[in-house]
């Protein structure tokens, strides 16, 4: 089971996991097929719960034993009490809720460290498509401006200035790229954002 | 199974020999450690699943769920459903004879509750030879006593699945229950619980709590979509309907669908037996002993692992009612899983068959299944 587990997860989840300190209470929002989940289990020791809306990717946490809660993130966090967790992830979901910053408040209000990851709009090649004209359609955002899911765009650098409005002290961030980390012109240079953050107060 | 040993109950009294009766399914493996144990609602009994050989239409409350193959399978688990104290489906209840008087208990029965259920069934259990169970599970009432189970004999539960079920009953929950006892109270053929000795039943009343009761086991949308407005006199082609201009007649297919759900349930249930079952939902409460903290309750339930099921159109028991499981649940760090069914056929769905909704049973009791034979 635990080394199936292992090559489940895909380089950036990998990454991303080397940002939660073993044995931690942690909570997946929008935990998708329980994979980082299960692997955090098995691997860091790590407990908690993953919250996911859909019908089918509900069904493979179940039958993998990780923890899963059917919410609607939209609805908030109330289930969960002020810094019950020691890690919040909010991976990759950032980006489809219409309530963005409340939802980042939230993040910050339940776990003591939150992490976040989303796809950078400043990535060179999306720069460039628009540049010429047209919204950028890649890997990491592969829909078309009509039908993407994706309804708040923002860059690594947007985020930044977020975070500080709301007294959030970033704790580390770099980029995502091609399953590396990127470290030199994050917001140029790679597709996607992570973020490891506290609250402020 | 009868037990000669007097069962105290939650209300001080106590029920001196008592029979249980209940249906197994399935082998018993030789650990011992494959039973689950299922526990029935307002108006079922012990046969879950399954048909009984000389009877046809004789299908178990839940046999779409248990079974060789089904989620809850038969061919891994060993699965009990025992009859509740207060039945009239065969365990000691109201149309039994009480030995102390050599009348039938009547009006008399003590008043039962979910915990008083939970520590009749463990008894059982312990006769079986049972110690502790891989899970138990239950929908709306029983689902009451699956929590329950955690929280009064948590060293003998693996896994609780409660599904369709809440916290406790909330004052519009406990409104309906309490217009369906005074439809059977204020029946004139009731005699104060004691309608035995007069020769007659109270089934007009039976009848209305059961219409009651109907109609809150349904979605306002799967009533829509099943009657709607159509009339029993539809003539139907040409022009539609034609309308008798009756107050008292059966206009609607709603009132021909509820009146013949009323007539057949006053036909083989017990009036005193619903008063009974309807104060146990009243009663159970397990937050009430910490203040109504129900996070404090739940702190005797750590190490157990749960799956809490709700359905969205289900307002008898809503979704949010699960959700404060959840959260108790939660707020103890304690291992839980929650699926929140889109199903439209409200309160009822718990016994009808979803795709979804089986298949998260059925991979948590094939996960079940799995932790057992490693």
């Amino acid at each position: 089971m635990s080394s199936t587990a292992i090559l489940q997860v895909t380089p950036e989840q990998a990454l991303i996991a080397e940002l939660v300190p073993a044995g931690a209470r942690v909570l997946d929002l929008g935990c998708g097929n329980g994979a980082l989940l299960d692997y955090l289990q098995q691997v860091k020791g790590c407990s908690g719960y993953g919250v996911e809306i859909d019908d089918d990717k509900l069904l493979v946490c179940a039958g993998r034993g990780v923890n899963v809660l059917q919410l609607n993130l939209e609805d908030g966090l109330a289930l969960f009490e002020d810094r019950s967790f020691d890690v919040v992830l909010q991976l990759q979901t950032l980006q489809h809720l219409r309530n963005t910053e409340k939802m980042l408040l939230e993040t910050a209000r339940v776990g003591r460290i939150g992490i976040v990851s989303f796809p950078n709009f400043a990535h060179w090649p999306n720069r460039w498509s628009v540049l010429r004209g047209r919204m950028p359609v890649t890997r990491t955002l592969p829909y078309e401006w009509y039908d993407t899911p994706n309804i708040r765009v923002g860059t690594h650098a947007d985020f930044e200035v977020l975070a500080r409005r709301n007294g959030l002290n970033i704790l580390d961030s770099f980029g995502l790229q091609a399953g590396r980390a990127v470290r030199r012109w994050p917001n140029l240079l790679a597709s996607v954002a992570v973020f490891s953050f506290e609250g402020g107060v | 199974m009868r037990f000669a040993d007097g069962l105290p109950l939650r209300s001080g009294a106590s029920l001196a020999g008592y029979e249980l009766v209940y249906e197994t399914y399935g082998e018993l493996n030789a650990a011992r450690s494959n039973a689950v144990l299922v526990c029935h609602a307002l108006n079922a009994s012990h046969h879950v699943a399954g048909t009984h050989e000389d009877a046809s239409r004789s299908e178990g409350w839940w046999d779409n769920l248990i079974g060789p193959g089904k989620p809850l399978d038969t061919r891994q688990f060993f699965v009990i459903c025992v009859n509740n104290l207060g039945s009239c489906f065969g365990s000691t209840g109201p149309t039994h004879v009480n030995p102390d008087t050599g009348r039938r208990w009547g009006a008399d029965f003590p008043v039962v509750t979910v915990e008083d259920w939970v520590d009749a069934q463990a008894r059982l259990l312990d006769r079986l030879g049972i110690a502790k169970l891989a899970a138990v599970l239950g929908g709306s009432l029983g689902g009451m006593q699956a929590l329950s189970w955690t929280l009064r004999h948590p060293d003998r539960v693996g896994e609780c699945i409660a599904v369709a079920t809440a916290p406790n009953l909330s004052a519009q929950n406990i409104a309906f229950n309490e217009v369906a006892r005074r439809a059977i109270i204020t029946d004139p053929d009731f005699h104060g619980g004691h309608y035995d000795a007069h020769g007659v039943l109270p089934k007009r009343g039976l009848r209305v709590a059961r219409m009651i009761g109907h109609i809150t086991y349904l979605s306002d949308d799967s009533m829509e979509a099943k009657f709607g407005r159509s009339l029993r006199n539809a003539s139907g082609a040409g022009r539609g309907a034609e309308l008798a201009y009756s107050t008292q007649d059966i206009e609607f297919q709603i009132e021909s669908y509820l009146r013949h759900q009323g007539d057949k349930f006053s036909e083989y249930f017990d009036a005193n037996t619903y008063l009974l079952i309807t104060r146990a939902l009243d009663y159970f409460d397990p937050a009430l002993a910490f203040g109504g903290d129900l996070s404090a309750a739940f702190a005797a339930a750590r190490g157990k692992r749960f799956l809490v099921v709700s359905f969205t159109t289900d307002w008898r028991f809503s979704p949010a009612r699960s959700r404060e499981i959840v959260k108790a649940l939660v707020d103890n760090r304690i291992d839980v899983s929650y699926a929140e069914i889109a199903a439209p056929h409200g309160h009822d769905a718990f016994l009808l068959e979803d795709p979804r909704y089986h298949g998260v049973l059925r991979a948590s009791f094939e996960r079940i299944a799995a932790e057992l034979t490693r």
